[in-house]
């Protein structure tokens, strides 16, 4: 599965993120649903940072905002700011083993929550349950399994 | 030199190499793409971003977004969600004959005993609008309604929004009255043209003014973030409330009229040393397991109608049964009047000289309210 560029192949990966962001689950599934679309914007950031990086980001985000969140531009704001560290230190995070990138994930992915988190208390739509935070704990743990996935989408030719 | 530029691949090849700078290498290279550095890029991208939110939050110009944003939506939404309406339906074409008689006959049951209460409550409007002493009998409340199918439930999985299918194709307006059978479902918030996003009753964000049926006691209703309970928070300790009271709603608020079930009080909980008591409540509408809710307008001529108060001004109200005038004030006491005819001259001199008079003589208020009290002390 080799496209001519890594835009096909982010295209693609960005579409299932989405349908898998979107598709109903039961509720206890539900909550400790990881960010997947976080999950491929941070990838791409890595892998392909000429690519996609900050505008992949940024334009996931809008996306996700047409779908949820309080304010338009709250996601588009977090993803640009994911894709904005995964770019700056992709080839400290490339050069590490799949599971020690899981643990660098883990971080990453609490400053995006953070992010979020701090909009939706500015813009007076607090969610201070801790279960918020699930979804970066599972995040994490789906990475390299994620990471795995997304390699084989697109693989550069020799 | 697997990242060399290669001589015999074609130009994309060449381009795809480029764009995926040394995946596995780790080979460093500055990055110089288009459109200036990452730092640069993000900067501008959060500038926009923070630029959404406000014209958001502040304004209301991106309600026009919103809309679009809602319409171009729901078609990806149904569509992920139609594998498990089509499951849906390939279990209910399956239901077999006995279960679908035992729904009948449970159906039937539950109709006869609602013909029997709305015989009941017809005698009883009538009834009570004769207690009220009205010519003619209050029109009902509810107009008119629009069953709605929720096709996908929880937009975000800590927030209780569900999404159906009217629009306002179908006249949905913001901040609609959702209901299902047995109870308040929730209001509609955002509205595109075929969908609708309803803020359920037990969503964090959701406060719903209610009253206490038995007591009359009014109180918010707070969602408490999962679809059994909602939270009175604001109840004093030694408020009257047992377990097992019904909530209903108490027509402030401006969405639904006064006297829709919401919901039983399940536990009370009154600490001595704390100012509050803790009440929680499980709503009567099946909020985790309805497939269908019901939109429901009001008769705004209707005495009982929810005053939306948009604007600032209050736009519904039968205009015969308007307020009287304010009756005029009994003949008060001749200190009384000495005082407001001070009070009165006193006024052209400019609001400092008012306040420095108000400040210097706190006891000439009390009289103006309250003319049957003597003033401790009397004015000059």
């Amino acid at each position: 599965m080799s496209g001519s560029s890594p835009r096909i192949a982010m295209l693609k990966t960005v579409v299932g993120a989405l349908i898998l962001t979107l598709l109903p689950l039961p509720s206890w599934l539900e909550i400790i649903r990881p960010g997947f679309l976080a999950l491929t914007v941070l990838y791409w950031s890595i892998a392909a940072p000429r690519a996609g990086g900050i505008t992949l980001g940024w334009i996931c985000g809008l996306l996700l905002d047409a779908f949820e969140g309080p304010v338009l531009g709250e996601h588009a704001l977090a993803l640009a700011f994911l894709a904005y560290i995964g770019v700056r230190e992709h080839q400290r995070i490339r050069s590490k083993p799949i599971f020690q990138q899981a643990l660098i994930v883990l971080p990453l992915l609490a400053v995006y929550e953070g992010v979020l988190f701090a909009i939706d208390g500015w813009s007076g739509h607090a969610l201070t349950t801790p279960l918020r935070w699930l979804p970066t704990v599972t995040g994490a743990l789906v990475w390299p399994a994620a990471a795995a996935i997304l390699a084989r989408s697109y693989r550069p030719q020799t | 030199m697997r990242w060399a530029p290669a001589t015999s691949g074609s130009s994309s090849d060449r381009s795809a190499e480029r764009l995926v700078a040394g995946f596995s290498t780790g080979a460093g290279r500055p990055l110089q793409g288009r459109g200036g550095s990452p730092g640069f890029r993000f900067f501008l991208y959060a500038v926009v971003s923070i630029g959404f939110m406000i014209l958001d939050q502040r304004f209301d110009w991106l309600e026009r977004a919103h809309y679009i944003l809602q319409a171009a939506s729901y078609p990806v939404e149904l569509a992920v969600g139609s594998p498990v309406e089509a499951w849906h339906w390939v279990q209910a074409s399956f239901a077999t004959r006995d279960s679908l008689e035992a729904e009948n006959e449970r159906l039937r049951t539950r109709l006869r005993g609602l013909e029997l209460r709305s015989m009941r409550y017809d005698a009883l409007a009538q009834q009570n609008a004769a207690l009220i002493g009205l010519r003619n009998s209050l029109p009902p409340v509810a107009d008119r309604w629009l069953p709605a199918d929720i096709v996908n439930v929880q937009l975000n999985s800590l927030r209780q929004r569900v999404l159906i299918d009217r629009g306002s194709v179908n006249a949905v307006a913001a901040g609609q009255a959702v209901l299902d059978d047995d109870g308040v479902v929730g209001q509609t918030m955002h509205v595109g043209p075929w969908s609708a996003e309803v803020i359920l009753i037990t969503d964090p964000e959701h406060e719903l003014p209610v009253e206490i049926e038995r007591t009359g006691l009014r109180t918010i209703a707070v969602g408490a973030g999962d679809s059994t309970s909602l939270g009175l928070p604001y109840l004093p300790a030694n408020a009257d409330v047992h377990v097992g009271d019904v909530l209903v709603t108490s027509g402030l608020g401006g969405v639904f009229p006064p006297g829709y079930p919401v919901a039983r009080v399940t536990e009370v909980h009154k600490d001595t040393v704390q100012p509050l008591a803790h009440v929680r409540a499980a709503p009567f509408a099946h909020l985790d397991t309805d497939a269908e809710v019901m939109l429901i307008w009001f008769r705004h001529d209707s005495p009982a109608a929810p005053l939306k108060e948009r604007n600032g001004k209050l736009t519904t109200g039968d205009r015969s049964i308007q307020p009287l005038p304010v009756p005029p004030k009994p003949q008060a006491a001749a200190t009384t009047s000495v005082v407001t005819a001070k009070r009165t001259a006193t006024k052209p001199a400019g609001p400092k000289a008012n306040a420095a008079q108000k400040a210097a003589a706190p006891s000439t208020k009390p009289p103006v309210h309250a003319p049957s009290k003597q003033p401790e002390q009397p004015p000059t």
